[in-house]
């Protein structure tokens, strides 16, 4: 992994000292000097007096809730927004960054959260894409490529400049969009919550290329909300809150939980305080299931297990091992190929396009692993999509919708799931991502179900909502619901399940006991290791 | 990337914006042939407007445009793009001939809201085959439900010609409805509308005008359809079924367009004549995406484009150096400004009507 390296010479001789105690503007060795910036949007102020100093050639994290102002400032540096006052430095200048392309030319690269790659052109197309130098397209592609080697040896950037975007890996992907700032001739690299879309380990290579751009002497300002990461692969780090900017650290002489109590503005429990289970009956009974995927590829292979009532079972795995056509058989919204899954003992019958709805009805609630594209229609208004699913329900009117009815509901739920801004008429695009997430735990939770079906519950969710989804799930298990969690994030697994199952290759491979688990070990199942090699391990009584 | 603008400003004052841009470009056309442009509104709101029958055959067209708006509107809002109302309401127009035959000389109170059932089932049945297609199959309904205006109109000239029409009539038509079968022409109570086509179905007009709102925003179907169109996903995670929505949203929006037959050969031929659609089932297209798919903005523009229909043949009758194709120009205008580019002057606006980012991040 990615270690405090100390750069070569780039690195400026007062590195040791903290930033703060670095003088004097228009300092050389700054990369970025931001100071005093303020920006409004209406009556919200997103960024208030702003100061923050990057040097050159170090990986410099910002954290911060959803909503703190990370990506507004971002956006001022990158020229999408001007700032209504406060002065922009970029290698002690003194600039008016007017829009992206004028950040492009002092140097500045972004690569956004979401790729902006045209899925059907080669990597080399994607490359050149919007800086041709030469009307014919055949001059220009010659000579990206020769620049594309050169970039590929120094930096350790492999990707095939003949690919089509669309059949590489997400990890490539965000390759192409690095390739794409630094043949732009980018030497200060902002990445927004560049993990959120890899797996492990296209995060671990992630950091490796960071490492070699920062001993070449780029800067890089990394956006994200995992402190983990930030711990691994920063030198510096700046903590914002509400539109101000509380504090930059040397990464060294901090620690995940100083950052996490700064990010929120109170302690927060990284760890989750729950008492020892009390499983009764089986509620949720799956036999050899088998699930294919949308082009007929099996994706689970014949799984077989089972769920109590008042236990969490936590199902560990790498991204991409079957877990998300798992949860979406279970739930009705994918086709079986063959196996069966009981609900207190009937075979639910999920087949057809509305299979969900016989689940629900049976008393399986599902939040699914990703809620824009699932769990919520994002142009709605708040207390539409809290009925999602739930709007043929007798106390929502009959034929007709009862809309004060289901108003007052959700209402009521924000207010007990402290969903902010508390507004039912509110469209949900318009709420952060924790908060999306409240809306979907509240009508899964609140529907009174005897499974409930978690898929990747704090993904995109900043900390201070993680805390409380966390107690959210516990809650409902020691009420007695039968609760299957589906997480790439070891740690959650970890801390909130009382049975862990690891999946592989559409294969439960083995059973784990949290409180005993070795970390190693689980990784190795994650990665199939083990896999027929020996006997996995034995679960507790 | 869209901007966001006020409530008021998106849906008031960009079309009318759009709208005034159209007419302006139309104006430069109406000079060009030496005439004066502000005139010319003149006599297009006189000719809509300034007397009975003229009056009368805005509101037929206005009619005809509700109808076909509303059917491509109700489909839209479950993500289906029908282009195929100009078909789907010819192929409405043989439900209503043929009970309306049979019956011939019945009173229209019983006639009418037979005719309306037996022409909704004819369009009903039309639009459902491309639904069942694309349900079951995956061929777009935009493709099919062009191609089914093709069919309808091969389908509806052979029906016509070689079933319908009686012997010794010249005209490719069928037989005539007894005037007590007919639905009643406002002509018959209000002398004001003597000589001009609008009859009781503007009414059903406006009462489709309130169904479709109600459907759309206050039952449980409407949400359905509604999820459907803006989160197939997440319609699928709801248990919502896709394949049986798409089909019966289709068939909905074929009843509704076959509302144009009820009020073209129940109403004002009294007979199904070869082609009696138009075109309306086209407009209503863009009547659809002008009043962005609710029921207010289509009752506005479908009698924008009422207006211009019928005060444009004026204008090409009475203006001279004005012709027919010019009057078709100036509602191209209008189609062009408020749909293909209806979000041209969304970034402008945008700066004069700065809008609070709701979560600012």
């Amino acid at each position: 992994m990615t270690g405090v390296n100390p750069p070569p010479e780039q690195r400026p001789q007062g590195a040791a000292v903290s930033s703060a105690a670095v003088s004097s503007a228009a300092d050389s060795a700054l990369a970025i000097e931001l100071v005093n910036i303020n920006k409004h949007f209406g009556a919200v102020r997103a960024n208030r007096d702003i100061n923050l100093r990057i040097r050159r050639g170090t990986i410099h994290g910002i954290v911060g809730e959803n909503g703190a102002g990370k990506s507004t400032l971002m956006s001022i540096l990158y020229g999408f927004y001007t700032a209504d006052s406060g002065e922009i430095f970029v290698n002690g200048q003194l600039v008016h960054i007017t829009d992206s392309s004028h950040a492009l030319k002092l140097g500045i690269g972004m690569v956004h959260q979401h790729f902006m790659l045209v899925d059907n052109f080669s990597v080399l197309e994607n490359v050149v894409l919007g800086a041709e130098d030469s009307p014919l397209l055949g001059r220009t592609l010659s000579r990206a490529r020769a620049e594309l080697h050169r970039l590929e040896r120094e930096y350790g950037l492999e990707v095939d400049p003949d690919a089509i975007v669309e059949n590489i890996s997400v990890g490539q992907q965000q390759r192409v969009e690095i390739l794409k700032a630094l043949y732009r001739g980018a030497d200060i690299l902002i990445l927004d919550e560049p993990t959120g879309v890899l797996t492990p380990n296209e995060a671990d290579d992630l950091f490796r290329i960071l490492d070699v751009l920062r001993s070449q002497g780029k800067t890089i300002i990394l956006i994200t909300h995992k402190l983990r990461e930030i711990m691994a692969a920063t030198d510096a780090v700046s903590v914002m809150r509400q539109g101000a900017m509380v504090q930059t650290l040397e990464t060294k002489s901090t620690s995940p939980e100083q950052l996490a109590e700064l990010m929120v503005g109170r302690r927060v429990l990284l760890r989750v305080d729950k008492a020892p289970a009390n499983p009764g009956k089986v509620v949720l009974d799956v036999e050899n299931l088998v699930v294919t995927d949308d082009l007929k590829v099996p994706r689970v292979k014949g799984v077989s297990f089972s769920v109590r009532a008042g236990e969490i079972v936590g199902i560990a795995g790498v991204a991409g091992n079957g877990q998300s056509e798992l949860l979406e058989s279970i739930s009705g919204m994918r086709d079986q190929k063959s196996g069966t899954v009981r609900l207190n003992g009937t075979p639910l019958s999920l087949e057809g396009d509305d299979g969900a709805h016989r689940a629900r009805h049976a008393g399986l609630a599902h939040v699914p692993e990703d809620r824009l594209r699932m769990g919520l229609v994002p142009s709605f208004e708040e207390w539409e999509n809290s009925i999602l699913g739930y709007e043929d329900e007798p106390q929502y009117g009959r034929g007709f919708l009862d809309i004060e009815a289901a108003r007052k509901q959700a209402g009521a739920r924000m207010q007990a799931y402290d969903i902010r801004p508390p507004n039912v008429r509110l469209k949900t695009a318009n709420f952060s991502g924790g908060n999306q997430q409240k809306i979907v735990l509240a009508r899964e939770m609140e529907s009174d179900p005897d499974v409930l079906i978690v898929g990747q519950p704090t993904r995109g969710v900043d900390i201070g909502a993680i805390e409380f989804i966390h107690r959210q799930i516990i809650k409902m298990r020691d009420a007695g619901k039968a609760i299957l969690l589906v997480s790439v994030e070891l740690d959650e697994i970890r801390s909130l399940s009382d049975r862990i199952l690891v999946m592989f290759d559409g294969q439960i491979v083995g059973e784990a006991d949290p409180a005993t688990a070795d970390e190693g070990e689980l990784g190795l199942l994650m990665a199939g290791v083990s896999k027929g090699s020996g006997k996995p391990t034995e679960g507790a009584p | 990337m869209r901007a966001d603008l006020p409530r008021w400003v998106d849906i008031a004052l960009l079309p009318v914006l759009n709208v005034v841009l159209a007419f302006l470009i139309g104006g430069v056309i109406v000079m060009s042939v030496g005439q004066n442009p502000l005139q010319a509104v003149g006599v297009i709101l006189h000719g809509a407007f300034g007397y009975g029958s003229g009056f009368g055959y805005t509101l037929y067209y206005t009619t005809n445009f509700i109808f076909a708006g509303l059917a491509v509107s109700l489909a839209f809002h479950a993500g289906l793009f029908n282009i195929g109302v100009e078909g789907q309401a010819y192929v409405a127009g043989l439900g209503v001939v043929l009970i309306a035959l049979a019956m011939n000389g019945t009173h229209w109170l019983i006639m009418m809201p037979l005719m309306l059932v037996s022409g909704a089932l004819f369009g009903a049945g039309w639009a459902a085959i491309p639904g069942y297609l694309q349900a079951k199959r995956g061929s777009h309904v935009v493709i099919t439900t062009i191609l089914f205006n093709f069919i309808a109109t091969s389908l509806m000239s052979y029906v016509i010609t070689k079933l319908l029409k009686p012997e010794g009539v010249q005209s490719d038509e069928s037989a005539p409805l007894a005037d007590i079968t007919r639905v009643p022409q406002f002509g018959d109570f209000l002398p004001m509308f003597k000589n001009s086509p609008a009859n009781l179905t503007f009414l059903l007009a406006i009462a489709m005008l309130v169904a479709v709102y109600v459907l759309l925003w206050h039952t449980k179907f409407g949400y359905a359809i509604r999820t459907l169109g803006q989160n197939p996903t997440a319609a699928r995670y709801a248990g919502i079924s896709n394949e049986k929505m798409i089909i019966i949203v289709m068939a909905l929006s074929g009843a509704i367009a076959s509302l144009v037959a009820l009020n073209n050969v129940g109403g004002v031929q009294g007979r199904l004549i070869l082609n009696f659609v138009n075109g309306a089932g086209f407009v209503g297209v863009a009547v659809a995406f002008m009043g962005k798919g609710h029921p207010v903005g289509v009752a506005l523009s479908a009698l924008l484009f009422g207006t211009l229909y019928q005060g444009g043949q004026e204008l090409a009758f009475s203006m001279p150096g004005v012709t027919k194709d010019m009057i078709l120009t100036i509602q191209a205008l209008v189609i062009l400004f408020t749909g293909a580019m209806g979000d041209m002057l969304r970034t402008p606006l945008s700066r004069l009507f700065p809008k609070r980012p709701a979560g600012a991040s």
